[in-house]
């Protein structure tokens, strides 16, 4: 692709200029198609599912006697994502106002690069970090003691794997994500401003709260929904600590299940069509959800 | 562009090799419960190349039906709804034996018998301790915890939870506890957590040195798993094969027979689209049956008994490609 793309040094320019405009219009509008692609072909396969006499909007998933209810993955999705962001979101802003504004500089450049080796372990390693060494502190250590706290979010048995676990493993995940992207917005603050309120006798943590902070809410939002974005899609990790049980409860101890370690852990092995019908259907309400919150994050940039 | 180009180049190449009297490496997908026996057959055997990749046996039948795989294996014989849906007439072909296990992890337990309705019980959550009652009445000796028992079930079906479930008489598999994916998924639960109980192959069980429960068969023995046990099993059924041989041995009546043992298939497309691939597979499978039943009992399969040989013979020879016999 890009040996066609590069413009040659041609006599005309204006040829050129021509090439590569059509090139873009092109490129754009391919990937137009291609998305639009996929959405046409998961809806075809999701068909038979969406058409049929069964509902989505229930908790019963037996797919192979045509109950194809997918409230539980859903629930599961929604539960590990804001449990992660609640996790993460602080510790990422802390980490990125480190960056920006609070840390040493000597320390920041290395400080930057773990971040940025934090985002490039792959997923699946995440997911057995989880499953091998997460997990069975969760179960011997860290859950009987909140456990002991009293509250409905921490019942039960202590298994390890389970809502708790995915998340842990999630809020790690995202934590780059929003780490790295809110610490360019910070530091995309113009100087002056921090300057002048410096001048003006600010402390630093004055500068970060009402010069900083303010300017850079909208940007951080952005970043807090590209790790929920992140979050919603994750898929491997998730499957190997959520527990993949089809069911809601309260607690964040019990087993659940996500809309994508469903796909990856029944697509493989489903034997009817309408088992392979169910599972497209619930990525058509993966796909919604994330275009939802696309949306709404647009919103969020926009409206003030 | 260079994109295009090289994908393009790519297809004719495809087309000519399809063309072509070169046989290509035979591909397969299906169950798990087999994959150790498979891939032993896969390095062992040297007229071609096999490529077998465990995704499952609904994988196995949906991508044999589909035409993207030479053959499928499963665990458990179509029912009449899938062949119905399946886009290719297919052929059932037994090739193994295999048994489903309990495995536990309970420390200072080494050995456990577990009648059909605790299990059962047991993995539909309604036995939820290790010294509920009914498990310390089998079990008199046991030294039993008073702890929570960590069920574990396979998340991505297959034919490992249809053997399992098909025993304890449920016509779903119960889905307690936590789900996860694979026998070796099962494995590496069970052996890591205390107080797990969980169902699996029993060379899975072997690999990974778990403690397995005895259980009750039809007669009321109680019954380890072992290749004999499952010959047995195996055996019990001959006369009585279907003429597709979609049959189940799981519940033998035979007194020495394991319960959940398991038919393991290939499944092929009657008609195949291409002649030399075909006789490839059929050259592979027919090795399969008589020089790969060698291999079984090392890695806790069971030889098939020689009556199920020749039925699986007979069942090969009806293969075709190109509408003509191979």
């Amino acid at each position: 692709m890009t040996a066609t793309a590069l413009p040659t040094p041609a006599p005309e320019q204006a040829a050129a200029d021509r090439t590569f405009g059509a090139f873009g219009a092109g490129a754009a509008g391919a990937l137009g198609l291609v998305l639009l692609g996929i959405a046409a072909s998961v809806l075809r396969l999701a068909w038979p599912a969406l058409a049929g006499e069964a509902s989505f909007w229930s908790l019963e998933w037996d797919p192979a006697r045509g109950k194809i209810g997918g409230l539980s993955f859903l629930f599961g999705t929604v539960v590990t994502s804001v449990v992660a962001l609640v996790l993460a979101v602080p510790i990422a802003l802390g980490v990125a106002a480190f960056l920006s504004d609070l840390g040493p500089r000597s320390l920041r450049r290395s400080v930057s690069s773990l971040v940025e080796l934090l985002a490039a372990i792959p997923s699946v390693v995440y997911g057995l970090w989880g499953a091998l060494v997460l997990a069975p502190a969760l179960r011997d250590t860290i859950e009987p003691a909140l456990g002991k706290l009293g509250t409905p979010l921490f019942e039960g048995p202590e298994l390890g794997v389970g809502v708790l676990c995915a998340s842990v493993v999630l809020a790690i995940m995202v934590l780059p994500t929003v780490a790295a992207v809110t610490r360019d917005i910070l530091r995309a603050v113009p100087a002056e401003l921090r300057e002048g309120a410096l001048a003006l006798g600010a402390t630093p943590w004055d500068v970060m709260r009402y010069v900083v902070l303010p300017h850079a809410r909208r940007g951080i939002a952005g970043a807090v929904l590209l790790g929920l974005g992140r979050a919603v899609g994750e898929t491997m990790a998730v499957a190997a600590v959520v527990g993949s049980r089809a069911d809601i409860s309260p607690s964040l101890f019990a087993p659940g299940y996500t809309m994508s370690s469903v796909i990856a852990n029944e697509f493989p092995a489903a034997a009817t069509d309408l088992h392979v019908a169910a599972l497209a259907e619930v990525g058509v309400v993966l796909f919604s959800l994330t275009v939802a919150f696309n949306v709404a994050a647009r919103v969020l940039v926009r409206a003030k | 562009m260079k994109g295009v180009g090289s994908g393009a180049a790519l297809c004719f190449a495809l087309v000519a090799c399809t063309k072509s009297s070169d046989v290509r490496a035979l591909d397969g997908t299906g169950a798990t419960l087999p994959y150790p026996l498979y891939s032993k057959w896969a390095s062992e055997y040297n007229a071609a190349r096999v490529n077998y990749q465990p995704l499952g046996s609904g994988a196995g039948v949906r991508q044999v039906s589909d035409g993207v795989v030479d053959f499928g294996a499963t665990d458990a014989p179509l029912s009449d709804r899938q062949l119905e849906e399946a886009h290719a007439d297919l052929v059932h072909v037994p090739m193994t034996i295999g048994a489903v296990v309990i495995a536990f992890h309970v420390s200072g337990v080494a050995d456990l018998r577990l009648s059909r309705n605790v299990v059962g019980d047991v993995f539909r959550g309604k036995i939820a301790k290790w010294n509920d009652a009914r498990i310390a009445a089998e079990n008199p000796d046991a030294a039993l915890p008073d702890a929570a028992i960590s069920v574990v079930h396979r998340a991505d079906g297959g034919g490992t939870s249809a053997a399992f479930t098909a025993y304890i008489g449920d016509t779903a598999p119960p889905r307690q506890g936590v789900g996860v994916r694979g026998n070796d998924g099962v494995a590496s639960y069970v052996k890591t957590t205390p107080h797990a109980i969980g169902y699996l192959e029993l060379a899975y069980a072997h690999q990974s040195h778990l403690t397995v429960a005895q259980v009750e068969n039809r007669a009321g023995k109680w019954m380890r798993p072992d290749v004999d046990a499952l010959e047995r099993a195996a055996r019990s059924k001959i006369g009585h094969f279907p003429d597709d041989m979609r049959m189940s041995i799981v519940d033998a009546d035979d007194e020495g027979a394991y319960p959940i043992a398991t038919l393991s298939f290939f499944v092929l497309p009657r008609d195949a689209k291409q002649r030399n691939q075909a006789e490839a597979v059929r050259r592979f499978v027919w090795w399969g049956l008589h020089d790969g039943q060698r291999f079984a009992a090392e890695l806790d399969y069971a030889p098939l008994p020689p009556e199920y040989v020749t039925r699986a013979e007979a069942m090969v020879n009806t293969l075709k490609a190109e509408g003509k016999p191979l």
